[in-house]
């Protein structure tokens, strides 16, 4: 049996988690909501992240926007959706939830915008 | 001189918060001032997710935090002023300020609320010794050139400071393509949140080095390296345990200061531990009228902990305008802070008149294992409840219920504190 010690990032609790892993079997303890039991699972099989960054704005209001991954996207994708944003430049004006990429490295997930900016 | 039922200092997550809370309570003549050129304050710049777990029960990045509550003040049509500097309150509630549009002018106030946020402590408040090349930054203000303005900040960096915008930066460097090659944290646990050393350092490999200072800054021009070494328990440098890193860019992350200056000069009383005001249970500070709340009462961990505390503020200074003057004193009892406590906010409470309960906030001063928090009424044991791990880097709380001092009618003090069993 294997026993992995993790740190819930699900809030900033923080929760220190003990998953005992037996085969199939996956057991979680530590963990203070449902969140910590999700994330402990999550992250031994498949761990994944929400990836936030910024992008230049061609006649905004101010130089960046930023933007985050609609939703978490698998860790080993990291470093490939960031050499994707950071060739975008979008047009203002902007709104919260507006599509910067459809589909960011080929994972499905969209990079959204989270931050208004108004024409310059 | 115009005047103003409630005008707030500041157009952050506080001041926001504070102002809604103030409407919704009734008040309909409220001003804030914002020095900055956008309302929302630092949130602008912290574009991780994480925050808005509490509040609004989903993750958000600080921008959408920001923007709910900047559309609330929006849809309530509360005024605001950017771009306009405070340079004075006086004891009468005359605000001055100063920006383009109207020059110097003086806003007369029935109630204030001080919402001013913190700032940085930087390089000179450190004493490291070497050059002053370009490249050496805080935290803060790396993420802002590299999140608002758009620019690189540099390509091999070291960080001094485990706190959470260092830790935030380490991340936010390595994705933008820069090498991040140690943190090094005085004090021999991390300032940050554990989530945070995970998720930053851990998932980029990132050496984290606790009991480590800088103890030199090379290069004329830009920086071309910094030396670290270990420190002893008396957080002084250890002879031989020097080590070299070739950097371009040092980043500091070494602590928040309250931005308290106007406070001082309304002459309220200031707490030495958390540099921010003395408040009560209404979170009025020690000047009838003046409420303080979010980063300039105490430095917050969490948003959402701003954002509760500031609508308790603008509640309460609401209710003070209306009823055109303070509470009436009922039985105020100190809070003490004792063992591992360091502080508690608020500092005092009207055990007759609060409301029917309040959240007491504060920090312990060391890493604790195992530990119960307890409260004690003039020395009779009234909760305890046991926590793993307390750590500075986190904020925790008590929540006091009025009808716990029933029992207590000449209650004289309360005590927080931790407790091995």
């Amino acid at each position: 049996m294997e026993v992995r010690e993790l740190i819930c990032i699900g809030c900033p609790l923080g929760c220190p988690l003990t998953v005992k892993i037996d085969g199939d079997q996956m057991d979680v303890s530590g963990n203070t909501c449902k969140r910590g039991d999700d994330y402990a699972r999550k992250e031994v099989l498949s761990p994944t992240r929400i990836v936030t960054s910024s992008v230049h704005v061609a006649g905004g209001a101010i130089e960046m926007v930023s933007v985050k991954t609609k939703e978490d996207i698998p860790k080993g994708k990291i470093f490939e959706i960031m050499d994707e944003i950071r060739q975008v430049t979008i047009p203002a004006p902007v709104a919260i939830g507006d599509v910067v990429i459809a589909d960011c490295a080929g994972t499905g997930v969209p990079v959204i915008a989270t931050k208004n900016v108004a024409k310059a | 001189m115009t005047a103003h039922d409630i005008v707030i200092i500041g157009g952050g997550p506080a001041g926001l918060a504070a102002a809604v809370a103030a409407r919704k309570a009734g008040i309909q003549d409220i001003l804030i001032l914002e020095r900055d050129n956008c309302l929302g304050g630092i949130l602008n710049q912290c574009i991780h997710n994480g925050f808005g777990l509490h509040t609004f029960k989903e993750e958000l990045t600080g921008p959408e935090y920001a923007s709910r509550y900047i559309d609330m003040v929006e849809e309530e049509k509360i005024p605001y002023k950017l771009n306009t500097m405070v340079i004075d309150i006086n004891k009468d509630k005359e605000v001055t300020v100063i920006n383009r549009e109207d020059g110097l002018t003086t806003i007369k106030a029935k109630a204030i609320i001080l919402a001013m946020g913190c700032r940085e402590r930087a390089r000179g408040a450190l004493n490291i010794p070497g050059y002053r090349p370009a490249g050496i930054y805080s935290a803060g203000t790396a993420q802002r050139l590299m999140n608002i303005e758009g620019y690189s900040v540099g390509k091999e960096v070291v960080i001094l400071g485990s706190g959470d915008i260092g830790l935030i930066m380490a991340r936010r460097m390595t994705l933008e393509g820069a090498k991040v090659k140690v943190v090094a944290e005085l004090m021999p646990y991390s300032g940050g949140l554990k989530r945070n050393i995970v998720q930053c350092l851990d998932d980029y490999g990132i050496p984290l080095k606790l009991s480590h200072t800088v103890v030199n800054i090379e290069g004329k021009e830009r920086v071309t390296g910094i030396t670290l070494a270990e420190v002893g328990p008396d957080r002084k440098p250890i002879p031989g345990t020097e080590e070299h890193y070739a950097c371009d860019t040092l980043l500091l992350s070494v602590g928040l200061l309250p931005e308290n200056e106007l406070s001082k000069g309304i002459g309220v009383s200031m707490s030495r531990i958390t540099s921010g005001p003395e408040v009560n249970d209404q979170l009025e500070t020690s000047a009838e009228g003046v409420f303080a709340c979010g980063n300039v009462l105490h430095v917050h961990d969490l948003v959402d902990y701003v954002s509760e505390e500031a609508t308790l503020a603008g509640t309460n200074a609401a209710e003070y305008v209306r009823a055109g003057k303070e509470r009436e004193a009922g039985h105020m009892v100190e809070l003490k802070a004792e063992n591992g406590v360091r502080y508690t906010v608020p500092q005092s409470i009207d055990v007759n008149n609060m409301q029917d309960k309040i959240t007491v906030r504060f920090r312990v001063a060391d890493v604790y294992k195992d530990r119960y928090i307890s409260v004690y009424y003039d020395g009779v044991q009234i909760s305890k409840r046991k926590k793993k791990v307390l750590a500075p880097g986190e904020m925790e709380q008590v929540v006091l219920k009025k009808d716990s001092f029933a029992d207590y009618p000449d209650l004289k003090n309360i005590v927080i504190c931790t407790e091995v069993e």
